[in-house]
C-alpha cells in the first residue's frame, strides 16, 4: 500500500503534464476571467430611499470601470439612483480590457441585469444576435432628456432602443495654453494655417503633433477625421457598414491627406502607447495631440486648466461647413433576462437624467453628460466647450472600432492595415486599399 | 473511492502467492478478476480524462475549422463552409504568413541559440566551479518569473520615450531606437528576452540529467586519452539520450507556444505576430470568429506535432533495431 500511493501520484503527475503540454499547443493560452466579486454598494445599505418607490427592490449592475477614478463614479451615479428611485443594486466590476474580450460569452450566461456598453455597431451586434432586452418604454420617459443623434446612437437595426447613453467625449486636436502663448501660436482653423502652424512648431524645435499607435485603435481617430472632412460623414459610416468600397479613389485620398499629416507627426509611433505620446505632449515636447479629450488625464492635476483643444482643422471640401467629428458614447444596457425589469427599467430611467450623470462626472472635467443639460453651471470651461464642439457638429460618428464590425475592426483586421500604412506611408495605395477590401470581403456574412 | 482505489492497489497475499506459484504460466493467469477490475480503473479513470480534455476539444477545433460560427446561440447556427477558413488564411488574411515566419525563427533562435548556451552553461556549472551555486540561481531566476511579468520588464528596458536602453543610449548622444516598434527589430528585441529565460529552464533540466551521469563513465573516457571536448561529445551526449529528448520537445513546445510576451507588449500587432495570438484574438476576443481561430490552431497543431511525432518515431525505430 504505501508503495502504490506515490506510483498512483506520480501517474497522474505525468497524465496532467501531457494534457497540459498537448492542450498548450492546440489551443495557445486563455487568460483567467479576472473578474471581482460584486461589491455592495454601501450607501444602498445607509440611504433611506428618498421617494416611495422601495417597493421595486433590488437589480444588479456589471461595470467594466476598473481604475479607481472611473469606478468611483459609477458608485456616485448609482448611489443617486438609488436615493432617487429606492432600488439598490451591487456593482460588480470586470477589467475593461477583459471585459470588452468576453462580452460575448459573458451576455449569453447569466449576466447582471444592467451592463456599461458602447453605442453603435458595438451595440447593434449583440442587439442583432438577441443578446440584449429593448427598452423602448423607458425611452418614451426619457427620449426629451437626449439629441437626436443619442437618441439613434442607442438604436438596434429593428429600430428598437436598446441603450441609455450617460457620457460622451469629443476627439480633438489638444494644446497647451502657455505653451502657445509663449511662442506666439494662433489656432489653426485651416489646412494651410495648419501645416503654416506645424512648420514653425519644426523651425522651433518642437514635435508639431504628438502620436502613438501601439495601442493599434489611436491611429483609427486620425483615419475617422480625414475621411470625415474629406468626404463626409455619411460616406464615412456607409464605407464602416460596408455599404462603400475602401477602393474608391475618395479613400486613397484620405491616405494620402494622412501621409502629409504624419511627415508633423512624431516619428516611429508603434513603438508608443497613447499614454506615452500624450506624456510628450504634456511635457512640451510635442506641441498638440490629436486624440480624446480624455488624453488630459496624462497631464499633471495643476496644470489641468493649462489644457485647451480646438476641433480638427477644415480641409478645404464641401463638408467644411459639417464639422463631423468622432465623439463615442458609453452606455448602458438590458441584459436578454433581467432578474428584476421593473427595478432594472427605474434604474436604466434614473441613469438617463442629466443629474445622474453629473453625479457620475463629479471632478471628471474630461467628459460631458450624453444628456441635455440645461444648467451647465456646474461646466468647467473645458466641459463648455466639449458641449459646444460636439453641438456645432453636423455629422457625430462613435469611432471607427464602435461603428464597423468588430472582426473587421480588431487586431486581425484595421489594427494591423492601418499599421501597415503608417509603417510604409508611400506605398502603392491602390494595392493597400484593394487588400482593406480584400479584409473585409473575407468576413463570414453577418 | 479513493481510498478503495489505493486500499486495493496493492498486491493481495493471495495475488502474491498465486504469482510465485505460477511463474512459468501465462500471464494472464496472475490476474484476480479483482486485479483487472481495478486495472480498469485504474486505466479508464486517466484515459477518460485524457480522451475528454484532449482529444475531443482537439477534433473538435478540427471540426469547428471548417465552419463560421460567432460563438452566440446554439449550435444549429454553425454553419459548415469547407476548407473557405483556410483558403481565406493563406490568401487573404494579413497576419497569418508573418505569423509563421515569426514562430519559425522564434524555433530557430530557441534551437540553434538558447538551448545549445543552456547546454553550455549546464555542462560548466556541473565542473563544480567556484560559486556555482550563485550562478545557478542567478541563471535560474527568470524561469521563476512568468513571462508576462519579463514583458514589462522587456518593455522598461526597450520603450522609446522612458526605456532604459534608450535613456543611455540619449545620454551619450544616441538618437533613440524604436526597440518595440520597428517590425524588423521588436522580434529580435523580444528574442533576447524569451532566450533569456528559455537559457535557465534547459540549464537546469541539463544539469540534473547531468549530476545523474555515471561518474566511472567520464574516468573511463580520461583514462583512454579523451579529451573534455571528446569525453562530453562522445560519452556523455550519447548517455543523456533521455534528457536530450526532453530538452528537444521542450525547445519546440515553448517556441510554438510562445504567446505572452507578444501579447503584453503589442497584443501580437506589428511585427510580434504569433500563430498563439491569432488563434486567441479570434477565439477570445471580441471578433470571435470562433471556425477561423479553430482553423489557425489546426495549424499551430500541425505545426507542433508534426515535427516531434517524425522525431520520435525515428528514434523509436532506431531503438528497435
Amino acid at each position: 500500500m504505501s508503495m502504490s500511493k506515490p506510483r498512483l501520484g506520480r501517474g497522474l503527475v505525468a497524465l496532467v503534464a501531457v494534457a497540459l503540454v498537448v492542450t498548450a499547443c492546440s489551443s495557445g493560452a486563455s487568460p483567467a476571467p479576472a473578474t471581482q466579486a460584486p461589491a455592495e454598494s454601501q450607501a444602498a445599505a445607509t440611504q433611506a430611499p428618498a421617494e416611495s418607490q422601495a417597493a421595486l427592490g433590488a437589480t444588479t449592475i456589471r461595470s467594466n470601470e476598473h481604475e479607481p477614478v472611473p469606478a468611483a463614479s459609477v458608485k456616485a451615479m448609482v448611489d443617486y439612483c438609488t436615493a432617487k428611485t429606492g432600488v439598490t443594486a451591487p456593482v460588480a466590476i470586470t477589467n475593461h480590457n477583459d471585459f470588452q474580450d468576453q462580452f460575448n460569452t459573458f451576455m449569453q450566461g447569466t449576466p447582471e441585469d444592467i451592463v456599461k456598453w458602447f453605442t453603435g455597431e458595438r451595440l447593434r451586434f449583440p442587439a442583432r444576435n438577441g443578446l440584449l432586452t429593448p427598452i423602448d418604454d423607458v425611452w418614451q420617459t426619457i427620449a426629451a432628456n437626449y439629441t437626436e443623434g443619442m437618441a439613434k446612437a442607442s438604436q438596434g437595426d429593428d429600430g428598437m432602443k436598446y441603450a441609455v447613453p450617460i457620457v460622451s467625449y469629443p476627439w480633438v486636436v489638444l494644446y497647451r495654453k502657455s505653451l502657445f502663448a509663449e511662442k506666439g501660436y494662433t489656432v489653426p482653423k485651416t489646412w494651410d494655417e495648419f501645416v503654416a502652424l506645424a512648420q514653425k512648431m519644426q523651425a522651433d524645435g518642437l514635435i508639431p503633433l504628438a502620436f502613438g499607435d501601439k495601442d493599434g485603435w489611436p491611429a483609427m481617430g486620425t483615419f475617422d477625421i480625414l475621411n470625415m472632412r474629406l468626404n463626409g460623414n455619411k460616406f464615412h459610416l456607409d464605407l464602416l457598414a460596408g455599404n462603400e468600397k475602401w477602393t474608391d479613389p475618395k479613400v486613397q485620398a484620405v491616405f494620402k491627406k494622412w501621409a502629409e499629416l504624419l511627415t508633423y507627426a512624431q516619428p516611429d509611433p508603434l513603438g508608443r502607447t497613447w499614454q506615452e505620446a500624450a506624456q510628450a505632449w504634456a511635457n512640451n515636447k510635442a506641441a498638440m495631440y490629436f486624440l480624446g479629450t480624455f488624453a488630459s488625464q496624462q497631464v499633471a492635476p495643476e496644470n489641468l486648466d493649462d489644457v485647451d483643444f480646438f476641433p480638427f482643422p477644415t480641409l478645404g471640401t464641401e463638408w467644411d461647413s459639417e464639422m463631423g467629428i468622432d465623439a463615442p458614447v458609453d452606455a448602458w444596457i438590458l441584459s436578454k433576462a433581467p432578474k428584476n425589469l421593473p427595478a432594472a427599467e427605474a434604474m436604466l430611467a434614473c441613469f438617463a437624467t442629466p443629474e445622474a450623470q453629473l453625479a457620475f462626472l463629479g471632478k471628471d472635467q474630461s467628459q460631458i453628460p450624453a444628456a441635455k443639460v440645461t444648467d451647465t453651471s456646474a461646466f468647467t470651461p473645458q466641459q463648455m466647450k466639449m458641449a459646444e464642439i460636439i453641438g456645432a457638429s453636423g455629422g457625430v460618428a462613435q469611432f471607427l472600432d464602435r461603428d464597423t464590425r468588430s472582426d473587421f475592426a480588431g487586431a486581425q483586421g484595421m489594427q494591423t492595415l492601418l499599421q501597415d500604412f503608417i509603417k510604409n506611408p508611400s506605398q502603392d495605395l491602390a494595392a493597400y486599399t484593394a487588400k482593406i477590401q480584400g479584409v473585409y470581403d473575407s468576413l463570414p456574412p453577418q | 473511492m479513493t481510498s478503495d482505489v489505493s486500499g486495493s492497489a496493492a498486491p493481495t497475499p493471495s495475488g502474491v502467492g498465486a504469482a510465485a506459484a505460477s511463474k512459468q504460466k501465462g500471464r494472464s493467469l496472475l490476474l484476480t478478476r479483482r486485479d483487472k477490475w481495478i486495472l480498469a480503473l485504474l486505466l479508464g479513470i486517466p484515459a477518460f480524462v485524457h480522451i475528454f480534455l484532449v482529444w475531443v476539444p482537439t477534433f473538435a477545433s478540427i471540426v469547428l475549422s471548417f465552419t463560421s460560427w460567432n460563438g452566440i446561440g446554439g449550435l444549429d447556427r454553425i454553419k459548415f463552409v469547407g476548407i473557405d477558413n483556410y483558403r481565406v488564411l493563406v490568401t487573404t488574411y494579413p497576419p497569418f504568413w508573418p505569423a509563421i515566419q515569426h514562430n519559425l525563427i522564434w524555433l530557430g533562435v530557441f534551437m540553434l541559440i538558447a538551448t545549445p548556451v543552456g547546454i553550455f552553461f549546464a555542462v560548466l556549472l556541473d565542473k563544480e566551479i567556484r560559486g556555482t551555486r550563485f550562478y545557478q540561481g542567478a541563471l535560474y531566476l527568470p524561469v521563476v518569473l512568468s513571462l508576462a511579468i519579463i514583458g514589462f520588464i522587456a518593455q522598461l528596458f526597450l520603450s522609446t520615450d522612458q526605456g532604459l536602453i534608450n535613456g543611455v543610449l540619449a545620454s551619450l548622444g544616441v538618437k533613440p531606437v524604436d526597440w518595440l516598434g520597428n517590425s524588423s527589430l521588436n522580434l529580435w528585441a523580444v528574442l533576447i528576452f524569451a532566450s533569456w529565460r528559455q537559457v535557465g529552464y534547459v540549464m537546469i533540466l541539463y544539469l540534473a540529467g547531468l549530476k545523474g551521469v555515471d561518474p566511472t563513465l567520464r574516468e573511463a573516457a580520461k583514462v583512454d586519452g579523451a579529451t573534455e571536448t571528446q569525453t562530453f561529445f562522445r560519452v556523455v551526449f550519447p548517455v543523456m539520450r533521455p534528457i536530450n529528448i526532453v530538452v528537444l520537445v521542450i525547445t519546440v513546445i515553448e517556441s510554438l507556444r510562445a504567446f505572452d510576451l507578444a501579447f503584453i507588449i503589442n497584443r501580437g500587432l506589428n511585427g510580434l505576430e504569433l500563430l498563439s495570438v491569432l488563434v486567441t484574438n479570434n477565439i477570445i476576443g471580441e471578433a470571435s470568429r470562433i471556425g477561423f481561430g479553430s482553423a489557425i490552431a489546426v495549424v499551430l497543431l500541425v505545426v507542433a506535432v508534426g515535427p516531434i511525432i517524425v522525431y520520435l518515431s525515428r528514434t523509436l525505430r532506431e531503438e528497435a533495431r
